[in-house]
């Protein structure tokens, strides 16, 4: 079994690292890359799990996992910052090393808590709620430290590849949830990319400092 | 005792071994680097005709230099040699064993480091001022990078001493190591940075503003600028080595061992050593190198990847327990 254990340890602790590149990265398609390289390891991660476990219906969430956001999702992203015109960095609002101390600092919290708190519970369980809290709150500081809409929606993106890790160390969660999440983040995608291009028409970037203006403005009134 | 001398001898050889090959290593990484820019590129042994005739010629002095300028390149070079002598290469368990510590390493080269910048200051150019300030600010982002690895792998083998960590990771099978390939990772980039090579520092240029190590030996000639070269070439082997030793130990022999393991041992060190020059030419050449100001965002994902690894390891320590 350790090398079973080895293994889902390789996939998820990259994983962990495209977290950390998605924070390091400022270039846009660099990013889009980054996430899409995170979905792939996702979805082979939960198809060891099914592999391992000789459980079938996670083979289903690791194909959905490799089409939806390893493929799909990306290429829609590519597209939509090609249309939008978009090619210049990433503004991150700290600069990197902060970035990194801060994202160092969440994953120990992430680790030892789920440590703490799971004593009792299979390796698998702990280790990949350990990495999926690490994963989600990263992706968290992510939406946090960019100003930019599209890398924010990565973010979120990426939240979603940690809860879907979790969900796979905890047993799995039952096929009907796992579509119905993998059907609404694709919704959450057209949601964004509507008010991606209404929010480029209105102020001819999506830099999101410039909706802070305009409810500043409105505060005034 | 025949032991101690046999030792003694071992660890002599090793010593002179690595004294010896260090300048062809950085003569193969040019000449990868020269042939694949479509040049033919001097020899792999012009590194030594270089040493030969610097020590040949005279050295010129500034009016205002100190006794400190002129005694800094045989400390350098000294304390350069030892850290090269610690780290095991042909073979584990030699008659340093006992101080073959990483962190007594990383002493040593932040020793030779800390003199050649106060060397460069003391001719009191402004060239030398510029790039001392700017070594020490990529020592001072590289250090607890290799600290950290240094950690990583004390943490996993239960010990900081060269020799065991090496021989604890060939008894061990082979496995999938994600911490090792983050801290496999972060030595590289320190490495890179600490050796002064592309993208941190550019190795080959004299003329440009952005140059870290030159400035600081512009200063200097003859013999002088033989030992700081000298200690230069063995600082790449001893990183080399290092890299070798922590993440690649396998055919190393123990140092009473036969003579035919003596040939593994020195056969798989050379071909490891000679794969290693080639891979850093070919990377140089690959690459270009980076602002001065974006070097700590380099040298920060070095650490970030040396304190995953770290977590990692504790990770799935804490797990399998």
């Amino acid at each position: 079994m350790t090398n079973a254990y080895d293994v889902a340890h390789f996939l998820a602790g990259m994983m962990l690292v495209c977290s950390f590149t998605l924070l390091y990265q400022d270039r846009i398609l660099a990013v889009l890359n980054t996430f899409a390289v995170q979905a792939i390891m996702l979805s082979l991660a939960v198809a060891w799990q099914g592999y391992v476990r000789n459980a079938p219906d996670l083979f289903i969430t690791a194909a959905m996992a490799f089409g939806l956001k390893g493929i799909i999702i990306p290429v829609a992203l590519n597209r939509m910052v090609e249309k939008l015109g978009i090619k210049r960095g990433v503004d991150q609002v700290v600069n990197v090393g902060v970035a990194m101390f801060l994202g160092l600092g969440l994953t120990s919290l992430a680790l030892l808590l789920v440590l703490k708190v799971t004593p009792g519970a299979a390796s698998f369980t702990r280790e990949g709620l350990a990495l999926a809290l690490a994963i989600i709150l990263l992706g968290l500081l992510q939406m946090i430290l960019r100003r930019n809409a599209v890398t924010q929606i990565v973010g979120f993106m990426s939240i979603e590849n940690g809860l879907i890790l979790a969900a796979t160390g905890a047993r799995g969660m039952p096929l009907v949830v796992e579509v119905s999440v993998a059907f609404s983040v694709l919704i959450a995608l057209f949601v964004f990319a509507v008010f991606l291009f209404r929010i480029r028409e209105r102020f001819d970037s999506v830099d999101v400092e410039s909706l802070d203006k305009v409810r500043a403005a409105r505060a005034h009134r | 005792m025949p032991a101690t001398i046999q030792s003694f001898v071992a660890q002599g050889a090793q010593m002179f071994f690595v004294l010896a090959i260090a300048p062809a290593v950085t003569g193969i990484t040019r000449k990868v680097k020269a042939r694949l820019m479509r040049r033919r590129g001097p020899s792999i042994f012009q590194p030594y005709r270089d040493l030969l005739k610097l020590v040949r010629k005279d050295s010129v002095l500034a009016p205002n230099a100190t006794w400190f300028f002129r005694s800094a390149p045989y400390m350098i070079f000294a304390f350069t040699w030892v850290a090269a002598a610690l780290v095991p290469t042909l073979a584990s368990g030699l008659m340093f064993n006992w101080a073959a510590d990483v962190v007594a390493l990383v002493a040593l080269i932040g020793a030779a480091r800390a003199l050649l910048a106060l060397a460069a200051m003391d001719a009191g150019t402004a060239f030398g001022g510029i790039g001392s300030s700017r070594e020490m600010m990529i020592a001072s982002l590289a250090e607890p990078a290799s600290l950290l690895v240094a950690l990583t792998i004390a943490f996993a083998a239960g010990t900081t001493r060269l020799p065991e960590v090496a021989q604890f990771l060939i008894a061990q099978p082979l496995e999938i190591r994600v911490s090792f390939a983050l801290a496999f990772v972060a030595l590289v980039i320190v490495a890179l940075a600490e050796n002064a090579r592309i993208p941190v520092d550019n190795p080959a240029t004299h003329l440009e503003l952005t140059m870290v190590h030159e400035a600081m030996v512009l200063e200097y000639s003859g013999r002088h600028l033989a030992m700081i070269e000298a200690a230069g070439h063995l600082k790449l082997t001893l990183y080399i080595s290092l890299i070798i030793c922590l993440f690649l130990p396998f055919g190393m022999a123990p140092f009473d061992g036969t003579a035919g393991a003596w040939a593994i041992g020195i056969g798989s060190y050379l071909a490891k050593l000679g794969l290693a020059a080639v891979a850093l030419g070919v990377w140089e050449v690959s690459i270009a190198k980076m602002r001065v100001f974006r070097v700590s965002e380099f040298l920060g994902g070095a650490f970030t990847f040396a304190f995953l690894a770290i977590l990692l390891e504790f990770l799935s320590r804490e797990v399998q327990r």
